[in-house]
Order: C-alpha cells, then sequence, then structure tokens
C-alpha cells in the first residue's frame, strides 16, 4: 500500500497538471472568440463568390468551359487536401479529420484511382506519414499566427499550378466545418473542378458582361480557390480552439475528480495509521 | 434625389462597408464607371484604383483597392475586391511598396498570362502615384 508520502506527491503532481489544463483552457476560450469572429467575417465573400460564379457558370457551358470549371472529364487521378491544426491537445478534433481523409482516401485506392496527398498542418502531415508517405505532394505548416490571405495564397497557387499542368482530375479538400463551439465536423468537399450550386428558383437574372464571361471567369476561379483554402483554414482555427476548449476543460474537471479521491483515500490511510499507534499504546499499558 | 443604391465592399477577411449611397465610381476593366440606382445588371473585373462613395449615410469616402470585381444590378452593387485599404491609409510609400511587388511579379512571371497581367497591375498603380 501506497504511504501517506507518496500520495500527497501524487496529490501535487495532478494539481499543477491541472492548473497547466485550465491555464489552456482559458487560453483556448479568449483565442475562441477572435477566430470565431474571423471566420464568420470571411463568410460574406466566400458567399457571394459563390453566388456570381454560379451565375457566370450557367451561361458558360460546354467545351469553351474553363478547366477549373469543367474539370479534365476524367475522374482518375485525385489530389487530396487535407487541412488539419498544427497542435494538439483539442481531443478528437484532428484525429476526426484524420480519420475522415483515411477513409476518403482508402475508397478512393479501392476504386483503383490514383490518389496524391497535400497536408497543411503538421497534425495532418504527422498522422498520416506512416501509411501514405509516398503519395505526399507538399505540406505546409499553419504557423502560429491567425490564417491569412498570406497563407492561403501559396498554397492555392500550387494547387493551380499542379491543376493546370494537367497531373490531377479532380481536387478535393478536407477539413473542419466549424458549426458551433460544441460542434465541428469534420467534411470533404470537391473543390476542382468547382461546385456549381443549381438554383431552383426561376431564371438567373441576365447579366452584362464586362469585358467578358469567360475572362471574368478565368479571373474569378482561381480567386475562389484561394477564398476556398483561407475560409477552410479559418474555420479549422475557430474548431480548433473550441475543441481545444471543450477538451481542457473536460481534463481539467477529470483532474479534480482524481484530487478528490486522492485525498480522500490519503486520509483514510493516515487515519488508519493513527488508530493503529493508538492500540498499540493502549495494549502496551494495559499489559503492564 | 432618386433612389439610393445599397454598397457593399467586401474582402476575403471581412465585411469593410455596407451601406446606402447616391454613386459609387469604380476603376472598371474597361474604364471608370459611375453606379446609381437602377444601373443594369452587370458583371466586371476591377484594375487597381480607388472606389469613390457619394452621398452614403456618412461622409463620402474612398477606397483603394487591388483587383476584384464588381456585380452590379439595379438595387445592389457588391464589390469584391481581393484588397481594399481606405484611402485615408494610402500615400506615396504604400503605392511604392505595390509598384515593386508589382514589378517582382513581372520578373517572376512564368505564362504569358500572369505577366501580362502584372504589367497592367504597375501601369495603373503608376499612373495612381503620378496622380497623387
Amino acid at each position: 500500500m501506497a504511504s501517506v508520502k507518496d500520495m500527497r506527491t501524487r496529490i501535487g503532481s495532478v494539481k499543477s497538471t491541472q492548473k497547466i489544463t485550465k491555464a489552456l483552457q482559458m487560453v483556448a476560450a479568449a483565442k475562441l472568440r477572435r477566430s470565431q469572429q474571423a471566420a464568420e467575417s470571411a463568410r460574406p465573400y466566400a458567399e457571394r463568390m459563390t453566388k456570381v460564379i454560379a451565375n457566370l457558370a450557367a451561361g458558360v457551358s460546354g467545351p469553351s468551359a474553363p478547366l477549373l470549371l469543367a474539370g479534365t472529364g476524367k475522374d482518375q487521378r485525385h489530389l487530396v487536401v487535407v487541412v488539419t491544426s498544427d497542435r494538439g491537445l483539442a481531443g478528437g478534433f484532428n484525429s476526426g479529420i484524420v480519420r475522415l481523409a483515411r477513409e476518403h482516401i482508402a475508397a478512393l485506392l479501392g476504386q483503383g484511382k490514383d490518389v496524391k496527398i497535400i497536408t497543411v498542418g503538421r497534425k495532418a502531415r504527422d498522422q498520416l506519414r506512416r501509411n501514405f508517405s509516398a503519395r505526399f505532394v507538399a505540406t505546409y505548416e499553419v504557423g502560429l499566427k491567425a490564417p491569412n490571405l498570406e497563407l492561403a495564397k501559396p498554397i492555392a497557387e500550387k494547387l493551380l499550378e499542379l491543376y493546370l499542368s494537367g497531373e490531377y482530375d479532380v481536387v478535393t479538400l478536407v477539413s473542419s466545418k466549424y458549426k458551433s463551439v460544441v460542434t465541428q465536423t469534420p467534411t470533404a468537399r470537391r473543390l476542382i473542378p468547382a461546385v456549381v450550386e443549381t438554383k431552383a428558383a426561376g431564371p438567373a437574372p441576365f447579366y452584362e458582361y464586362e469585358p467578358d464571361e469567360e475572362t471574368i471567369l478565368a479571373a474569378l476561379l482561381p480567386q475562389n480557390i484561394t477564398v476556398q483554402i483561407l475560409s477552410a483554414l479559418l474555420e479549422n482555427q475557430a474548431g480548433f480552439f473550441a475543441a481545444q476548449m471543450t477538451a481542457m476543460d473536460n481534463a481539467t474537471r477529470n483532474a479534480g475528480d482524481l484530487i478528490n479521491t486522492l485525498t480522500i483515500k490519503m486520509n483514510r490511510t493516515r487515519q488508519a495509521q493513527i488508530t493503529k499507534e493508538l492500540i498499540e499504546i493502549i495494549s502496551g499499558a494495559s499489559a503492564l | 434625389m432618386a433612389d439610393k443604391i445599397s454598397f457593399e465592399l467586401v474582402s476575403p477577411e471581412r465585411l469593410l462597408l455596407s451601406e446606402e449611397a447616391d454613386m459609387v465610381t469604380l476603376p472598371g476593366a474597361e474604364g471608370d464607371m459611375g453606379v446609381m440606382a437602377g444601373h443594369m445588371p452587370l458583371v466586371t473585373t476591377l484594375r487597381p484604383g480607388v472606389i469613390d462613395v457619394k452621398g452614403g449615410s456618412q461622409s463620402d469616402r474612398r477606397y483603394f483597392v487591388l483587383r476584384g470585381f464588381a456585380e452590379v444590378n439595379p438595387t445592389k452593387l457588391t464589390v469584391l475586391a481581393e484588397e481594399a485599404i481606405p484611402m485615408a491609409q494610402v500615400d506615396a510609400a504604400v503605392l511604392d511598396q505595390r509598384i515593386r511587388d508589382a514589378e517582382e511579379d513581372i520578373l517572376q512571371a512564368k505564362t504569358e498570362g500572369i505577366r501580362a497581367k502584372a504589367v497592367e497591375t504597375a501601369n495603373s498603380l503608376k499612373a495612381m502615384r503620378a496622380g497623387l
């Protein structure tokens, strides 16, 4: 049986762990608010962009459609972009994204497709490296700063370069969608060829295009990729902090429970020892 | 005064401005244009230049935009700018920096299309710099 001193040390160490998780929880909560705001304020742009592209795409179709919109017409060579965070301590946040990515890749491989991977975030790289390192094309890190255009642009440019050189047919983006503080769902969506929502509501308004539809689409589609990546990064960041906050809250609570149990056990042991000593003294006295 | 047009200026990172205005002047790809309520539906790309908002709910405002595009319909004007800075924060130093960036892009351009774009950007920026 552990001695009282051992238990006291153990309680001390759990207490300092609790302090750390508590601090991390508060940091995550503070950062969550900011990144949530960033994710929300980036939404209008992405939404308008999608709407305009949908309008344009309705008018441009057939063989003249740009590559980024129509795709190569094949479905053989896939490029999967997996976006996670750099750091852990956020419960199942990163594992969830990586699991979805793995399933997605496995499904594609099962259909006999070629799959290559780009990872964004250290966790995606580390967790996928074991099985798929031969399929890596490029890896990126998120860094400590809040995601911004400077971060999204190089990734988008690399994607475009790869796609336009004709090496891939389909590009998919796997990242976490931020729904609320308690729910973040990993999602996979197609990035290229662009997904165009077909609107049910009436005919699209007639627009005049300046210079012309093709030129505008050619300028818009690459920009759309950048924006999609940026919004994935922002949502990921917000989701990461939310998940971290929840995970650290749980950890703090567990540490508290552990401390309580240990304290009770320690008190019992100490009391048992005192009682034992008393009995020894009394029986010693009565023997005289 | 005629009806106002609702104007929104959005950059990838946030919504910069959303208000009712009498007229908004845009640096369109094929020349500047003034947009008022009742304008015909139009989508255009923008070159680097100045957006001028007249008769908004607040005093007149000017923004410097670096590329982007605008969607116009009779009641609403949406500008999606790649980057937008209030004119008050733009001075010669900022423009010089942009011109240098654009010139670097020209040198590094891999395809003719990208090069042409960068040259165009640099030219518009220089014109602005000269007019400052």
